[in-house]
């Protein structure tokens, strides 16, 4: 919300997984997603999450962000322990504190973009700022578009309305589920250019699931997982740097 | 392709619930009228063919015609009639029966039985085969009677207790020195019969020395047919007719079959409207099947299923689920009718016991109903489904839902309404019977109109919502989008309710309006403080006026009598009044002439003077029951009403005519007005018998307002299953909802919309649809019972339109809590969806 100065940005942690696990069934089928992972995600940093199929990688981000349970551990949102906070709860800290970004965009059919992209604070009863409003807006390029609804909008240009509903309501960080899942590359390049812009700009935390090095390229670091552990880390990736590194999860096999 | 269908519906079970359920709903109030239909009659049949035991050949009176200027005098069965019948070849004995009306007093003073089977009889000399005697002895004299064991059981009565019974007037007091049992249909039904001697009967029941009817035995070895024959041979033909007991137990089994037709024709029909609105839902539950497996039916397309194959898949899901239903709604049917049975035994109007009764009919038409109008229903959407092209099996997206313009539909739409608002308009200008057919064919039409534009409507209406929905914040608006999502799904949803609440609400129209104008009817022309009469209209003997007569505070009197007469060659009613109080007991329009009766000088309502083509001062002849003749001379015309018409004559005129004059009514005016203690006093001369009721004019409103509100509730009753099917398929339209628009539901979690919010969203889409449907079929209503009031205004001038706000007020509101109801399940299940399976891409 307000400007930190980079000095203190680079150490903020913006939310914090530790010794976090996720156990599913009991005994015999008793499976381990997430093996007491400790992770930080600090803020202004743009961060990819990769990893093989089965590695646990959108796991760990549903649970930080408040979507999914875990089994023990602890996660932190800025200050908030999310271990002991209920359904109600969550949600409230889910619709304050942090922007969601979609494979398949999820955006309401029924909305037009602007509607859509101001849903979270409709939700909250808040007015949005018309200046950041703006601004983000600016960013994607849809101001042109604000009264279409989601089916006269390309798949690049729904995302980009996606984006902008993440940023829209200035959260404290934004998860970002394969974003450019299902975009071309071109559309995916917009995409990934809008978080590290935001990242860059204004000081915007963003976490990314992918499979995608090109995309990884895009973030500041990249944490690999594998079998519900944190395996690696690289900072400053290039696409190649990755590919090299997923190369050899693929040369021990995959696990699922 | 069986297997597919199977397999498809076993897959959708939870889907196809609403379905069944709301097929099954129809399927057992149709299966339920049957059997119940079905048991009461066969039931009345065996009791009354048991009743039929002791006769072999009935001699009955020939009945005899009104010719000429002479009234038709039936001929008297005699006793030395009955002597001659008894000695007949092949005849046993023969028993005169006499039967009058009898009603029986509780031990409170209350009528037992209400006063409509409420019988009287004699017990035939010493031992009489038809009433086998339990306990006591035959009644003999005018002090004695016998009681059925059933009435003698309900009221606690024993051999030897005084009880207080009334035949047509006074109060009579005899001890019961006998109990009874018979096979008597109408006691089997839950009447009362009580006996007399012969002697004691025929004068109570004005029948001295005559019988009704002379039941003859054969003797053994002697058919019905033949004891038939040699009594037509020894009995005057011009006096006596024969049927033999055979035949008598078949009419009457004719004559049950017919007054049960019809009650099993009015609840089939409201089974039909069930049936209808539940058409609907299945409908909208394939469109949505078929819909969602547009990818799975490409596919079969694509390897090579025909179209047909496709439809017939679908149809053939229709069939299963069709057949599920039927099996389970038939079961429920027979519950219904067990049930239904039993609940009249509880209560007073028993029926006589028997076996329930489960025709192959009753099963046969279970299971076509119920498979019939699911795959008719599923039809449509089974043709839907084989247009779907194979190419769909590649595409990656669901193939959105067909957007196919509503243009042709609206078009369609308006002209079926404009065309019937305009039939049923042109009818209200048509007077009384003329107006029906027409009016029916109008509102057809324009209901069905108003089908086909309900998704046109939808959204003018529900826009109109959103003020009220703003409250709601972001649920409100994401509740009425929904809504107006799928305009079809919402039309059919909403039209389902619409049905119901037409009905009820032009029913409740009509009654409100009748009700006024026939209470304005019925005491606006009295002036009379009371009216006196027979608990079941039966007629009063003169005594009753005699008594109030004489009774403290009354003023004047006047009975309401009826006599029969020729004039003019036909049979007419003349009113006997006492001609110098009726002036004031009455408050009669005379439209010319004089309100003057006595002596040979009547008053004529306008109706009989217009048939007759009289006015003030014409004369006429009339020709009595003893056939004499008088010239009367028309003194005025006045404006008859369904409660006072007809010839008014003086009962001074009418006297020397009559032999046994009978009252209607009594007509009595107090110098104190109505009071409790004035109606206490009435009752009091009349010995507080229990076959007259003493009414002022509020208690004539009152039993006209309790017959209106008793066929309300019935029809109400009757239309609130229509309405139940209506709420399975709101649920069954959100559930559908919620289901395709899970992934919505869990981005809209994710982002921050809290349970309630979903729960909220989801309840409003409900109200909002069910308000719809509430507001379209009030609307209706109210349009329909203006219409037919129209109708009826022309035959009655008192007729007003009476709008109960209030009722639709809370017919609105019922649709309100249909919607609120019928959003429990599947707002919670949309609030309990797994957020990350919903927001995952499939």
């Amino acid at each position: 919300m307000t400007t930190t100065p980079l000095a203190e940005r680079t150490t903020a942690v913006a939310a914090r997984a530790t010794e976090l696990s996720k156990v599913y069934g009991q005994g015999e089928t008793q499976v381990v997603a997430l093996d007491r992972v400790s992770v930080d995600f600090r803020q202004a940093e743009f961060t990819a999450i990769m990893g093989p199929s089965g590695s646990g990688k959108s796991t760990l981000m549903h649970c930080v962000a408040g979507l999914d349970s875990f089994s023990s551990g602890s996660v932190r949102i800025g200050e908030t322990e999310l271990g002991s906070l209920k359904d109600k709860q969550l949600t409230k800290l889910r619709r304050d504190k942090i922007g969601f970004i979609f494979q398949a965009f999820n955006l309401l059919p029924t909305l037009t973009a602007l509607e859509n992209i101001t849903l979270p604070m409709d939700i909250a009863g808040r007015k949005p700022d018309k200046q950041w409003l703006d601004t983000v807006i600016a960013m994607v390029g849809l101001a042109d578009r604000l009264s279409h609804r989601p089916s006269q909008l390309s798949g690049g240009q729904q995302q980009r309305v996606a984006v902008a509903r993440a940023l829209a309501s200035r959260p404290d960080i934004i998860f970002g589920d394969e974003p450019t899942g299902n975009l071309d590359s071109r559309s995916g390049a917009e995409v990934l250019g809008f978080l590290r812009n935001s990242v860059r700009e204004l000081g915007q935390t963003v976490v990314m699931v992918t499979h995608d090095p090109v995309a990884a390229a895009y973030a500041d670091r990249v944490v690999f997982l594998a079998d519900g552990r944190v395996v690696d880390e690289v900072h400053a990736p290039t696409a190649d740097a990755v590919l090299d590194r997923m190369k050899r999860f693929d040369s021990k096999g995959r696990t699922s | 392709m069986f297997r597919t269908a199977l397999r498809n519906v076993l897959a959708h079970k939870a889907r196809l619930l609403m379905t069944v359920l709301a097929v099954m709903l129809g399927v057992a109030f149709v299966s339920g009228t049957l059997v119940f239909t079905n048991t009461i009659s066969d039931a009345y049949q065996k009791s009354s063919a048991k009743g039929f035991d002791q006769v072999d050949v009935a001699v009955q009176p020939e009945y005899a015609e009104d010719k000429g200027d002479k009234l038709g005098k039936d001929p008297e069965l005699t006793r030395p009639l009955l002597d001659k019948a008894a000695a007949a070849p092949g005849a046993d004995s023969a028993i005169g029966v006499v039967t009058g009306f009898t009603a029986i007093a509780d031990k409170d003073g209350k009528l037992i039985g209400g006063g409509f089977q409420s019988q009287g009889g004699n017990y035939w000399g010493e031992k009489d085969p038809r009433y086998p005697i339990r306990t006591g002895k035959a009644p003999s004299g005018k002090d004695e009677v016998a009681l059925d064991v059933k009435t003698a059981e309900r009221a606690g009565y024993e051999v030897g207790d005084k009880i207080r019974i009334s035949v047509d007037g006074p109060v009579l007091t005899p001890t019961v020195t006998a109990i009874f049992t018979t096979d008597d249909g109408n006691v089997a039904a839950g009447g009362s019969l009580a006996l007399f001697d012969t002697a004691t009967a025929q004068r109570l029941f004005h029948k001295s020395g005559t019988y009704d009817e002379i039941d003859v035995k054969a003797a053994p070895g002697t058919s019905q047919s033949a004891l038939q024959a040699n009594l037509d041979k020894v009995l005057p033909k011009d006096v006596a007719s024969t049927t033999t007991g055979q035949e008598l137990a078949d009419d009457q089994a004719v004559q049950i079959e017919a007054s049960m037709s019809g009650l099993k024709t009015g609840l089939l029909v409201f089974a039909g409207i069930a049936l209808f609105v539940g058409t609907f839902i299945i409908a909208n539950t394939f469109t949505m099947l078929v819909a969602q497996r547009t990818k799975e039916l490409a596919l079969l397309r694509a390897v090579g299923a025909s179209r047909k194959q496709v439809t017939r898949s679908v149809l053939l899901e229709a069939f299963l689920v069709g057949a599920v239903a039927a099996v389970t709604g038939l079961l429920a049917g027979i519950g219904i009718g067990a049930g239904l049975r039993a609940l009249m035994g509880t209560l007073d109007a028993a029926v006589p016991d028997g076996p329930l009764v489960i025709t192959p009919g009753t099963v046969v038409t279970s299971f076509a109903v119920g498979i019939l109008i699911t795959m008719l229903a599923a039809w449509l959407p089974g043709r839907r489904a084989a247009k779907i092209p194979p190419v769909a099996a590649m595409s990656s997206v669901h193939a959105a839902a067909t957007t196919k313009s509503l243009v042709l539909r609206n078009t369609l739409g308006a002209l079926f309404a404009a065309a019937g608002t305009a039939v049923v308009l042109y009818a209200t200008t048509m007077n009384g019977s003329d107006g029906q057919a027409p009016m029916g064919f109008g509102a057809v039409l324009l209901i069905i109109g108003v089908f086909i534009l309900t998704p046109l409507l939808s959204r003018p209406l529900i826009a109109g919502a959103a003020p009220a929905l703003r409250i709601f914040g972001v649920s409100g608006k994401l509740a009425r989008q929904n809504s107006v999502r799928n305009p079809r799904r919402t039309a059919a949803t909403a039209s389902a309710l619409m049905i119901g609440l037409t009905l009820i609400t032009g029913m409740t129209v009509m009654a409100g309006s009748l009700q006024k104008s026939i209470d304005k009817m019925a005491t606006s022309a009295l002036e009379a403080d009371y009216v006196v009469s027979m608990a079941n209209f039966n007629s009063l003997s003169p005594d009753v006026e005699k008594k109030l007569a004489e009774a403290d505070g009354v003023t004047a009197t006047s009975p309401m009598r009826n006599a029969p007469a020729r004039i003019e060659g036909e049979t007419e009613y003349l009113t006997g009044v006492n001609g110098s109080t009726i002036g004031g007991l009455t408050d009669l329009k005379v439209d010319s002439g004089s309100f003057e009766v006595g002596d040979a000088r009547v008053v004529v309502d306008d109706g009989t003077a217009k048939d007759h083509g009289w006015k003030a001062g014409s004369t006429f002849t009339v020709s009595y029951e003893d056939d004499r003749k008088e010239k009367l001379t028309v003194a005025g015309v006045y404006e008859g009403n369904e409660m006072i018409s007809g010839i008014m004559v003086d009962t001074a005129t009418l006297a020397p005519h009559e032999t046994d004059p009978r009252d209607m009514q009594v007509l009595v005016k107090t110098d104190g007005g109505p009071s409790d203690a004035t109606k206490d006093g009435l009752e009091k001369a009349l010995g507080q018998n229990p076959a007259v009721k003493v009414q002022d004019k509020q208690d004539v409103s009152n039993d006209i307002a309790q017959m209106f509100t008793l066929m309300l509730n019935m029809l109400y009753g009757l239309l609130a299953m229509a309405v139940i099917v209506a709420v399975l398929g709101v649920i069954n339209t959100l559930a559908m909802s919620v289901f395709e628009r899970s992934q919505e539901i869990g981005m809209l979690r994710a982002i921050g919309l809290d349970r309630k919010g979903i729960k909220r969203m989801v309840r409003l889409e409900s109200l909002v649809i069910s308000l719809f449907g509430g507001v379209l079929g009030v609307g209706l209503g109210v349009f329909f019972g203006w219409a037919a009031g129209e109708l009826l205004a022309g035959k009655m001038p008192t007729y007003e339109l009476v709008l109960p706000w209030d009722r639709m007020a809370v017919f609105l509101l019922l649709a309100a809590v249909v919607g609120v109801l019928a959003a429990l399940w599947p707002a919670r299940r949309a609030a309990r969806l797994n957020m990350l399976s919903a927001i995952k891409s499939e």
